[in-house]
């Protein structure tokens, strides 16, 4: 119950005398279609040459976790940090088969890929114990102040685990960081485009004050 | 026609984490809207989720859920002393948390300080009768 404690101490301070973890899993959280995905592509793609995930303009296109062990960035101090880089499936409260079917799917299709997306969700909030650290990626073209939204994040505070906020597809002309920036005043929120590449260099940053 | 139905917070104080997403599910379930006083635990809120998600089935497609919290932006500093000691005393009781059926609940879009709670339209209107008039 002591060493607990001060484990738990020590991780507020951020300083862990019991040696540095060599094992950092950074996951990317958040609502549908927010553009997990194609951020993890953007660091992957960035960094090793490759992608991770697949995307689709239709939500819940990541149904399970995916995981790209050992990625390896540096800052322009030239410090590293290497990580698990960790894509979740969205986190939702409603499924429907029938949201798919107005995207053009076949029945037997869109009721496959419901019924992963349930379990896609349930994995992502299991998995949720596991992180270190959390990018939330949210549609900055959308109202912040969703209940999915605030549970994650405050489920990631409850667990003392850092959290960045990645405002996403600033590119868009709705885009509004502001909106974010209102709704979650106590993190660091960083615009970004994962599909155009705005801003990552500065994404890249803030990653090593959150990775550690 | 929507059916509200409140949940005071004595209700559920007593009850375990699992007991109280099972009541709050099980009135949802019945096609109706939980007005619950004060709030679930963070954790909680992340249990109520993935336990929908266990139950999604035809008849049943999630829910859509809301937690109102006073907006202490608005408030001067004697309302935020007050505040915390409300908070110390009374916990989880602060609030109000509003679960609805995806069937009945289009969305529910919250501000700080205010809800707005769309239902589904009633897409089959009734039929309208002709009557040929007599010459």
């Amino acid at each position: 119950m002591v060493k607990k404690f001060l484990k738990k101490l020590f991780k507020k301070l951020r300083f862990n005398p019991f040696g540095r973890k060599s094992h950092v899993k950074l996951g990317l959280y958040g609502p549908p279609n927010g553009g997990k995905s194609t951020l993890a592509n953007r660091i992957c793609l960035d960094w090793l040459d490759e992608e991770m995930s697949s995307v689709s303009h239709i939500a819940h296109e990541t149904r399970e976790i995916v995981i790209k062990e050992q990625v390896n960035i540096k800052n322009k101090k030239g410090k590293e940090l290497t990580f698990s880089l960790v894509d979740t499936p969205g986190i939702a409260t409603r499924i429907d088969y029938e949201d798919f079917l107005k995207r053009g799917m076949k029945k037997t299709v869109a009721k496959k890929r419901a019924k992963e997306a349930t379990k896609g969700v349930i994995d992502s909030i299991k998995w949720l114990d596991s992180m270190d650290s959390v990018v939330v990626v949210l549609d900055s073209t959308k109202d912040p102040y969703s209940q999915v939204n605030i549970t994650i994040i405050g489920n990631l505070q409850a667990r003392d685990i850092p959290v960045l906020i990645a405002a996403n597809k600033v590119d868009l002309k709705r885009a509004n960081i502001e909106a974010i920036k209102a709704a979650f005043p106590q993190y660091e929120i960083i615009g970004i485009s994962a599909k155009y590449g705005k801003n990552i260099e500065d994404f890249y940053e803030e990653l090593f004050k959150v990775a550690k | 026609m929507v059916t509200f139905q409140f949940v005071p917070y004595q209700d559920i104080e007593l009850l375990s984490s699992a007991k109280r997403i099972n009541k709050l599910l099980n009135i949802v379930k019945e096609n109706k809207i939980v007005v619950m006083e004060g709030k679930l635990k963070k954790e909680e809120e992340a249990d109520l989720i993935e336990i929908t998600m266990e139950e999604i089935s035809p008849k049943f497609k999630g829910i859509e859920i809301s937690v109102v919290n006073p907006d202490k932006n608005k408030q001067n500093v004697g309302q935020k002393i007050k505040g915390v000691f409300a908070n110390m005393l009374l916990g989880d009781r602060i609030g109000m948390t509003i679960v609805g059926p995806a069937s009945v609940v289009k969305k529910i879009e919250q501000n700080p300080d205010k809800i707005e709670l769309f239902t589904k339209e009633n897409s089959k209107s009734p039929k309208k009768r002709y009557r040929k008039k007599k010459k």
